[in-house]
């Protein structure tokens, strides 16, 4: 009886599992879904860090992409070494990109930008930027609370404790734009990466008319136009009272950056400027000048607005 | 007797209405007013003056940009000194007109009189809204909807009764409270009106029971206008949101995405009804408002009527000053208003009161771990799960948000109010709601 009761036992789970594996078997067939192998190798050589710099849905949707058609595919984080891998197993050429970095448009530290207000709410810039204009008189800088930062895949972002503002870490950003989409108040702009890092920029994006600006944060930009003027390569254009540097553009002469009369235009990574200061008591003397008589210059670029202006309000 | 209240939810927040007993007091016009051009939920009005145009009291300003949007008009005669950014509580300044003030000049067609006017048979249903329209009305209890988009009753639905909303739920606030008892007769009046254009014969003013005078005063009079009826209802903190005031009064639950009038109810706040009164009968459009000035410090909590775009540090000044151990102002009441950044914005429709809070309560606690002891689910009025919606908006999993229906969110800070952790609950809930409501509405173009 008992030898019975296995035996039929075993059958039946038999039986059950060669139903189940021929099933199986024809489901595999007529269902199989034939994957370029190709997407496989491809994805192994990729970082894996999904972090969509590439504008894919991480890095197996990317794979799948550069299967289809390499041209225009690129990935920051790999690198050139990883995309001529790539390409060697798919053939074709990489074109790749200018290598850019991260950059931080602002430059309100506590110093600068003094807190108006306290606010006691969920630690998060987007929760922030949702709610109101922020600590601070400026309703367009830094917030401070890091959404940058928690987005970064590769711990390329720091929230400076002296200054409270972001920083990039430029040896470890890969120019992904995780950060960038991440800043509500869009103050993170993928730039350049030009030698040794070096960098001219406007470190502020406020919008505010100058007065406003400045009174709120000493180093904003107020739109004064002086760095516009300055410039010999048309880099700089002045729009809503701030100024922006096309990074295709800049020859990095720096003359934009003395010219500036609140100092909101930063350069980055240079060798101190031995030659001028040599030089300087003279010429250095001209931007103090330029200091003093700040607001004096501006009457002859708000008659310049209002010529420009009247005719349209008119 | 049993007083009725809605059932899921709710909490208990002491009332601390300071200024319960104050008159209302008509507040000096100012030297400039700041009207911005957005009041209302909607689109934001057109400007239509210039700088240097010559303005009167209740002269257009800001023309209504479509259906949900509002007229705003001048509320004090002057000149328009500058179209462009005016202070704002959020810090952010917005669109408006600034005006000087030069003495007090109204327009012609605006009756001015005190007389009681309660021949609503003189207009017809369509004559009320297109009136309501002109006057720019929108809900004043502090949510600012234009109200001819409510009085508005699509043909395929019907109104079965019209809810006046005189709850007042939120602590401190007595602005409804005081217009209910001081211009009771106007409000009487004022909801035959929207009764008249909503196509009701049943209208129901629901009153907290902590206003026993408002609730006599009314019911007396409520025996000379056939159909109004006053009821008490139980204190529960957001019976004056839409939904649960019709949960309480009618028992009847409004659908997730739906509106009061697919269940067959118009609500419209006390004070808008007061509105809707001088709209029609005496062709004054929304150019003033009463403001409760209240908080614990604060030297004469105070209701006043103030011209919108009197700027709020001026009714301060008047209740005796912003208090040395101010620790924030709020522009609305404690649970739903919103911190302000400075003194300097104006008085706008939707602006039912200023708190001002001393320095020891101003401060939140400092968030602890959520020890999932669910009070933020049993205070919820809507019954979501504020705990489980503020993690997924916080990981930005806006889908999941949707799927718990983060959109029926009303903003009203149960969960904030009862969480023993003082997790920032709502803070996460606003950004979760703001942005799925933006994919939802991507998703229809």
């Amino acid at each position: 009886m008992e030898d019975n009761v296995i035996a039929i036992s075993i059958a039946v789970l038999g039986g059950v599992a060669v139903l189940a594996a021929a099933i199986l078997y024809v489901v595999a067939k007529k269902f199989k879904v034939d994957e370029d192998p190709r997407i496989d190798e491809v994805n192994e050589l990729l970082p894996g860090a999904n972090c969509g710099g590439c504008g894919f849905a991480g890095c197996r949707n990317f794979a799948e992409g550069c299967v289809k058609s390499l041209e225009g595919k690129f990935c920051n984080v790999g690198g050139a070494d990883v995309m001529n891998k790539i390409a060697e197993i798919l053939g074709g050429t990489v074109t790749a990109p200018d290598p850019k970095v991260a950059v931080v448009r602002c430059a309100g530290s506590t110093a600068c930008r003094p807190k108006v207000n306290n606010f006691e709410g969920a630690k998060s810039c987007a929760v922030v930027a949702a709610t109101y204009a922020g600590e601070t008189g400026c309703a367009f800088g830094c917030i401070g609370l890091g959404d940058c930062v928690t987005a970064c895949e590769f711990g390329g972002v720091s929230i400076n404790p002296e200054t409270g503002l972001a920083q990039i870490n430029e040896s470890l950003c890969t120019a992904c734009g995780s950060c960038v989409k991440a800043c509500p108040k869009g103050i993170i702009e993928l730039r350049k990466k030009a030698a040794k890092f070096r960098k001219v920029y406007v470190s502020c994006v406020n919008k505010d008319k100058g007065a406003v600006a400045k009174k709120a944060c000493s180093s904003a930009c107020i739109g004064c136009g002086k760095c516009a003027k300055t410039c010999e390569f048309g880099a700089i254009t002045v729009e809503n009272n701030v100024a922006y540097i096309d990074y295709t553009k800049c020859k990095m002469c720096r003359k934009c950056v003395e010219a500036c009369p609140t100092g909101a235009i930063k350069e980055e990574n240079f060798p101190p400027r031995k030659l001028k200061e040599a030089a300087a008591p003279k010429e250095l003397g001209q931007p103090t000048n330029a200091d003093k008589v700040e607001v004096k210059p501006e009457p002859e670029k708000i008659v310049l607005e209002k010529k420009s202006d009247n005719p349209n309000a008119n | 007797m049993k007083l009725s209240t809605f059932k899921i939810g709710g909490v208990h927040p002491s009332g601390s209405k300071l200024s319960a007993d104050q008159p209302i007091k008509v507040m000096p016009i100012p030297d400039t007013v700041y009207i911005p051009a957005a009041q209302h939920i909607g689109k934001p009005a057109d400007i239509i003056v210039q700088k240097g145009d010559k303005v009167k009291v209740g002269q257009l300003i800001a023309k209504s940009s479509g259906f949900v949007s509002a007229n705003i008009h001048s509320s004090v005669s002057g000149t328009v000194t500058a179209v462009g950014p005016v202070p704002d509580p959020s810090g952010i300044a917005k669109m408006g007109v600034t005006i000087k003030v030069e003495g007090d000049e109204w327009m012609e067609d605006i009756d001015r009189s005190e007389t009681l006017d309660t021949n609503v048979d003189r207009f017809s249903d369509k004559e009320i809204i297109d009136r309501v329209t002109a006057a720019g009305i929108v809900g004043m209890g502090g949510a600012t909807f234009p109200a001819h988009v409510k009085f508005t009753v699509p043909l395929e639905k019907k109104a079965e009764a019209l809810l006046i909303n005189g709850v007042e739920c939120e602590p401190y606030l007595t602005a409804d409270h005081r217009v209910m008892l001081e211009k009771s007769e106007q409000l009487m009046v004022g909801v035959k009106l929207i009764m008249k254009a909503v196509k009701t014969e049943k209208a129901f003013i629901g009153i907290e029971a902590n206003k026993p005078d408002a609730i006599e005063k009314l019911t007396e009079l409520s025996r000379k206008y056939a159909g109004i009826k006053v009821v008490p209802l139980a204190l529960k903190y957001p019976q004056g949101s839409e939904k649960h005031l019709i949960k309480a009064i009618m028992n009847k639950e409004v659908p997730s995405g739906k509106l009061p009038i697919d269940v067959g109810a118009v609500v419209s706040n006390a004070g808008t009804a007061v509105a809707v009164y001088e709209a029609v009968m005496k062709s004054k459009p929304l150019i003033e408002r009463v403001v409760t000035v209240t908080g614990n410090s604060v030297k004469n909590p105070s209701n006043f009527l103030a011209r919108i775009g009197t700027p709020v540090r001026l009714l301060i000044e008047a209740a005796g000053g912003l208090p040395e151990d101010t620790g924030k102002v709020i522009s609305g009441g404690p649970m739903m208003g919103k911190a302000a950044t400075n003194t300097d914005f104006p008085v706008a429709k939707g602006t039912s009161g200023v708190l001002i809070m001393p320095e020891e309560l101003a401060h939140r606690r400092e968030p602890e771990p959520c020890i999932r002891c669910g009070k933020c689910v049993d205070a919820c009025p809507m019954g979501l799960e504020p705990y489980l919606l503020s993690v997924y908006s916080r990981k930005k999993m806006w889908n999941e948000c949707e799927e718990h229906y983060i959109y029926d969110c009303i903003e009203c800070g149960c969960c904030v109010y009862s969480c023993p952790a003082a997790r920032p609950l709502l803070d996460y809930m606003r950004l979760g709601k703001s942005t799925v409501m933006g994919i939802i509405r991507s998703r229809k173009k």
